[in-house]
């Protein structure tokens, strides 16, 4: 049975919406080479979203919009790789996958990965314990009890939420072979 | 001087004035990773009563190492015999994102932005 925390979009291609969407087979490669991609394609989606905020010489404010948005899609989709990268089930028939999605006043982030039922259950009280919690005390909380040594994946998330006023939802699907598809959407308003 | 060096990234001690420069885009793959940078960061504190930490030239940090920096920032005001400057960049759009919660870590930390 597919469980939603929040509300996943269901996105149409439009004329209004640009859309890119990365694929990845980690297995192919061993994760400690691959690292290096997640950088590589965070910058790239980074820099690929500032065409269309362009800079306007007499308008100095043009020049931190660019840079914030830049900065915001580069941090949050890095963070979405390597947890990706991190809890993905090689053996799963799936992909990694992330979307960005640039809208007029938002963009929206959908990453998807597999993950073995064990993981899976893991990640789901993380995810319950984010949806019940102040995120900003969850994130002192986690930081000064030294629970992040194991846990530093949800420090990321909680990192968008707090510094990024980020909106978080996520769906898991049961797949085949005990395996769930796991989805992190993460909305920023611009 | 003693440095840490990695694909993109360095991490300086410079011992004379006191202070750590951390430049380029540090993006390791946990805090484990992160450990001789934290290292570094706490034998500085060793026999001085200031540390500046210098993050002008640092682009990009990801989630392990914002988590890094904090839990320096608790040893620090848990040691109570350093005072911490961390210095950081208006241009740099992470900074003015992750760097103020540094403060709520501990209230006595010296926070600048060029």
């Amino acid at each position: 049975m597919t469980e939603d925390y929040g509300q996943i979009r269901e996105i149409h291609p439009q004329r209004d919406i640009e859309t890119l969407n990365l694929s990845f087979w980690p297995g192919s490669v061993p994760l400690k080479q691959r690292w290096r991609n997640n950088g590589l394609s965070a910058d790239f989606l980074g820099d690929y979203v500032t065409t269309f905020f362009p800079l306007d010489e007499n308008d100095p404010a043009t020049r931190q919009r660019q840079s914030e948005i830049r900065g915001a899609v580069s941090f949050i989709a890095n963070e979405l790789l390597e947890n990706a990268m991190k809890f993905h089930a090689d053996g799963l028939p799936e992909p990694i996958t992330i979307r960005l999605y640039l809208m007029r006043d938002q963009i929206v982030f959908q990453e998807s990965n597999a993950a073995r039922g064990e993981t899976s259950s893991q990640f789901r009280g993380f995810v319950e314990r984010v949806r019940s919690t102040d995120p900003g005390e969850l994130y002192i909380e986690q930081i000064e009890s030294n629970a992040a040594a194991e846990g530093s994946a949800g420090l990321g998330y909680l990192t968008m939420i707090n510094d990024y006023g980020a909106e978080l939802a996520w769906r898991f699907e049961p797949i085949a072979e005990d395996g769930f598809r796991v989805t992190t959407q993460v909305i920023i308003k611009i | 001087m003693t440095v840490l060096e990695g694909d993109g990234y360095k991490v300086e001690l410079d011992e004379a004035n006191g202070c750590i420069h951390m430049g380029g885009a540090l993006r390791l793959g946990g805090l484990n990773e992160y450990a001789p940078i934290s290292q570094m960061l706490e034998e500085a504190l060793d026999g001085r009563d200031t540390l500046t930490v210098d993050l002008t030239g640092l682009e990009f940090l990801n989630s392990s190492g914002i988590a890094t920096l904090s839990k320096f920032v608790i040893v620090v005001r848990n040691r109570q015999n350093c005072a911490l400057k961390i210095r950081g960049s208006n241009a740099i759009a992470w900074q003015g994102k992750s760097l103020n919660n540094l403060k709520r870590l501990m209230p006595a930390l010296e926070l600048s932005f060029d």
